[in-house]
């Protein structure tokens, strides 16, 4: 049985390559109504081949259309020689247009360097200079001692929110009182913080 | 394990080229013609 089903299939491909060929000759010749029958033939898998590939629909129209240009011109020209493997030949040079594309639109975006518009203008080192370091710092340090200068309950709402990034309702929980006596307190923290810089005349700035 | 579809399948009936894409290709053969002449080759694209 299935040595019948295997004779099937093999005269089936045969039929069918044997078709094509006969239709490529057909079309050397001047036919052209035999490369019509031809892409209507096997228009479905090199378009849903190519389409596996880019997923796509425009750029798989694209590529679908040059493979058959490569074809056309291959075989007006007289140069295919592949009789009897036509759909293998056409399906590599999809393949190949599909890797033309992704090389062309290689997934690494490109920058270079040109009059309108420079990466390096974009692109900066962001590390500081010793100077920006030494006020960074210093803002730092003064900032310490302002909130080190704050009522207890104040200064604990403050570090909880801003350098644990806990949210109100944690910073409610854990210090056991209601989220709008955190949200109060954390007001009252940086209205005295203000109070303060402005006593202290402290510039806060880099 | 069971597979879970949860987007509809494309259709492969829908994967076929529009139709202006074989009409254009099918005009293209007709308009190009090679000529040989002894070792040379001339493309022809007549419209």
């Amino acid at each position: 049985m299935k040595e019948r089903q295997l004779f099937d299939c093999k005269s089936n491909c045969m039929e069918q390559t044997l078709q094509d060929s006969v239709l490529v000759a057909d079309y050397i010749k001047g036919d052209e109504k035999s490369l019509e029958i031809l892409i209507n033939k096997h228009s479905h898998r090199i378009y849903s081949f190519i389409y596996s590939k880019v997923y796509d629909k425009d750029i798989t129209e694209d590529i679908f259309q040059d493979t058959f240009i490569k074809v056309i011109n291959t075989l007006k020209k007289g140069n295919y020689n592949e009789e009897g493997k036509f759909l293998p030949w056409v399906m590599r040079i999809a393949h190949n247009l599909v890797i033309d594309h992704f090389r062309k639109n290689s997934r690494m975006p490109k920058f270079e360097g040109s009059d309108d518009f420079n990466i390096f203008s974009v692109l900066g080192d962001q590390t500081l200079n010793v100077e920006k370091q030494i006020i960074k710092d210093q803002v730092e340090t003064d900032v310490k001692n302002l909130i080190d200068g704050l009522p207890d309950d104040q200064r604990e709402v403050l570090i909880m929110r801003m350098y644990k990034d806990m949210s109100f309702k944690e910073i409610a929980q854990q210090t056991d009182v209601s989220i709008n006596t955190a949200l109060g307190r954390m007001r009252y923290a940086i209205i005295n913080l203000r109070k303060m810089v402005e006593k202290n005349q402290i510039v806060l700035t880099n | 394990m069971e597979k879970i579809y949860t987007h509809e399948n494309l259709r492969t009936d829908s994967l076929k080229p529009k139709k202006s894409t074989i009409e254009f290709l099918l005009s293209y053969s007709k308009a190009l013609s090679v000529i040989k002449y002894k070792k040379l080759e001339f493309e022809t694209l007549l419209n």
